[in-house]
């Protein structure tokens, strides 16, 4: 375990006021390495938030550079840095907001032939993608490498998120089972999004790899959490593992494959 | 029939009612968008012809949501 300095004391002071953290889960926190896939809408609060709270050792993973359309809602980003990789754009805020962290940057897409190896020296995965294929991938990972993660997912004004213990709580194909057909969907590119709304999700993701890291309260296990912000209604939806689960079931996959492009990527027909 | 469809108590007139009859009844725009929880469990795509609803049934859509960045 660490000394904290006198600057970290007062730093870390909210946590460390709070009874469910302490000093001991301020400690922890800054131990936990966590990785973040995706630096866009979700990638950013979650970044931000990781950052701020002292997280160790934060890795962040996107290939793109950043675009204007991003801006809207990648809330990291700058206007200053349209064109700049976004995980060297987010690397400077994080470690403008607290030089104390590490922040280690993949800037890469990840497939199936990459990502077990990025995962591994990681406690906790966060998803911020913004496509099936990505999510299922990022699924299969954890639960290959059995890496509790948190998932998330945004669409217009809507948000959802589930945590996951592999192979013990409900995993995301537990409940999604395969991506939707490619092309009938709306998702995120065709649909449009709130920005706000993807920092009501990314937040509390963020919130959920804190829990898991200091142990304090609940996380969202065999539950999934839903919310509306045209009506502000928040639905947590209870799960169970499927034993049949095509990815955490007993005959579940024993390697990883890449998933067909989802229709975030393709133009919607009609 | 009553069922509970997303937590709210629903009473519909049908008396056998498929699950892909409620998506429609329910107005649920695209039936690739969602996953179906029967009770505990869930219902697969190529299963929702052939599965029925019975009395009191809880049944969540749950929408696909792909976005994030
Ligand atoms: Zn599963």
């Amino acid at each position: 375990m660490r000394d904290f300095n006198e600057e970290e004391l007062e730093r870390y002071s909210r946590h460390i006021l709070l009874q469910d953290v302490g000093i001991e889960g301020q400690e922890k926190i800054c131990a936990a390495k966590v990785l973040v896939i995706g630096a866009g809408g979700l990638g950013s609060p979650i970044a931000y938030y990781l950052a701020a709270a002292g997280v160790g050792t934060i890795g962040i993973a996107d290939g793109d550079v950043v675009d204007v359309s991003n801006l809207q809602r990648q809330i990291i980003h700058t206007t200053a840095e349209v064109g700049a990789p976004k995980v060297e754009s987010a690397k400077r805020k994080m470690l403008a907001i607290n030089p104390g962290v590490t922040v280690d940057t993949y800037r890469m897409m990840l497939d199936a032939s990459n990502i077990l190896e990025v995962v591994a020296p990681y406690d906790f995965v966060i998803d911020g993608t913004d496509n099936f294929a990505a999510k299922f991938l990022v699924n299969d990972a954890c639960v290959l490498a059995g890496k509790p993660f948190s998932h998330g997912g945004i669409l217009r004004f809507t948000g959802q998120t589930m945590t996951v213990r592999p192979r013990e709580s409900a995993c995301y194909a537990c409940v999604f089972d395969r991506p939707p057909p490619a092309g009938v969907v709306p998702t995120c590119a065709s649909a449009g999004v709130l920005g706000a709304v993807a920092g009501m999700l990314g937040a509390i993701q963020a919130a959920e790899a804190l829990k898991f890291i200091t142990g304090a309260g609940e996380p969202l296990y065999d539950a999934l959490l839903s919310f509306d912000a045209r009506t502000m209604d928040f639905r947590k939806t209870r799960l169970a593992r499927a034993p049949g689960c095509r990815v955490c079931g007993d005959a579940g996959i024993v390697s990883l494959q890449d998933y067909e492009p989802a229709a975030c990527d393709l133009k919607p027909a009609g | 029939m009553k069922l509970i469809v997303n937590g709210d108590d629903k009473t519909f007139a049908e008396e056998k009612l498929s699950v892909a009859a409620l998506l429609k009844l329910q107005s649920v725009e695209y039936a690739d968008m969602v996953s179906v929880q029967l009770n505990e469990g869930f219902v697969r795509r190529p299963d929702y012809d052939a599965t029925f609803l019975k009395e009191g049934d809880t049944v969540n859509f749950l929408y696909f949501m792909g976005g994030g960045r």
